[in-house]
């Protein structure tokens, strides 16, 4: 995982099947990224589906969310209509895993990403991270903890973003 | 993970009040596995008797369950004419039909004073009541439905009679002695 405190690395990957999204694109807001498995995990009480739902919770406190995996963009179009997700899923697929290596969330063995949060701030910077033991689902209490303390503090602007 | 807020008489609770143990479902009326994991509840609950407590709270996942709420809604307003858990249940043995029209039906077959229900549907403070119970679940953890949580703990394990069973059969001994 990469460190609380550093400037999260930009990305620019597939949304939907003709949009790519940047992590820059999210200025002045807060993200939450999560890195998972795959699609179609088998229960429909599963982590995207929570998300989904915790969505007005995170839009709080400023904070969008974005899911990431190494399934192609298809696929992520698929799943996003079948569970009815009102947030970006993007396709870490070409070439594979590339963004997930850059986080540092990269499972070699299994060829997927690591069940990983991060809350990044509205200067691009992790403020939190949180790395989920093999096949359990986090829920939404960290991050909203995460967010809170975001709300609490008092902002530091980084010295050298650029 | 544990419970926040704990167990108080807001809750929909079924069982003694000094029960050893407090089993809370974090339930969504739709939820496939939340219809199977209904009977399981009610084998435990005749299997250990005064020993234990049930409280349910709503966790409806309406993005993926377009009824869960409004069935939500139809067990709060029974509540407020004392029959919560028989709607609850009627629900739960008729998860296919959940439309609007449906529930007021298993209201009628109730017995219940349906302009008084319709009325109470209607009711912002139990649209509330439910977003808080919501609320409640992601603060304490919960990732799914079911979720259970036992003497304010949440149980991680697969919640099949037996495991759940044998959970809270140690529970209790543990906590008797």
């Amino acid at each position: 995982m990469l460190k609380v405190g550093t400037l999260a690395p930009n990305f620019s990957l597939f949304a939907k099947p003709d949009h790519k999204i940047n992590l820059t694109d999210y200025k002045e807001k807060r993200v939450v990224l999560v890195f998972y498995p795959a699609d179609w995990s088998p229960v429909c009480g599963d982590q995207v589906t929570l998300y989904n739902e915790v969505l007005p919770f995170f839009q709080k406190h400023n904070a969008e969310i974005i899911g990431i995996s190494v399934d192609g963009k298809w696929c992520h179009q698929a799943f996003s209509q079948e569970r009815n997700l009102h947030f970006p899923l993007l396709a870490d697929f070409e070439p594979k895993g590339e963004v997930a290596r850059m986080y540092k969330v990269y499972d070699e063995i299994e060829g997927t990403a690591l069940r990983t949060l991060y809350v990044i701030d509205e200067f691009g910077i992790i403020r939190w991270n949180y790395l989920s033991p093999a096949d359990s689902n986090p829920g939404a209490d960290g991050i909203l903890t995460a967010l809170e303390e975001l709300d609490n503090s008092t902002c530091i602007l980084p010295q050298a973003s650029n | 993970m544990s419970l926040k807020p704990l167990v108080s008489d807001m809750d929909h609770i079924q069982g003694e009040a000094n029960a050893i143990i407090e089993l809370v479902e974090y339930g969504d009326y739709q939820c496939p596995y939340c219809g199977m994991a209904y009977p399981v509840i009610k084998n435990i609950q005749k299997k250990f008797g005064k020993e234990l407590k049930f409280v349910f709270r709503n966790f409806p996942l309406s993005k993926i369950h377009p009824h869960a709420k409004l069935a939500a809604l139809a067990a709060e307003a029974a509540d407020k004419q004392e029959r919560f858990w028989a709607m609850h249940d009627i629900i739960f043995e008729n998860q296919k039909n959940l439309s609007n029209s449906s529930l007021i039906a298993y209201a009628n077959e109730l017995g219940l004073d349906i302009f008084q229900f319709k009325t109470d549907m209607e009711d912002e403070t139990l649209v509330k009541k439910i977003e808080s119970d919501f609320e409640s679940g992601l603060r304490s953890g919960v990732n799914g439905t079911p979720s259970f949580f036992v003497n304010g703990e949440k149980y991680n394990e697969y919640w099949d009679e037996n495991n759940l069973g044998n959970f809270i059969s140690k529970k209790i001994l543990s906590t008797a002695w």
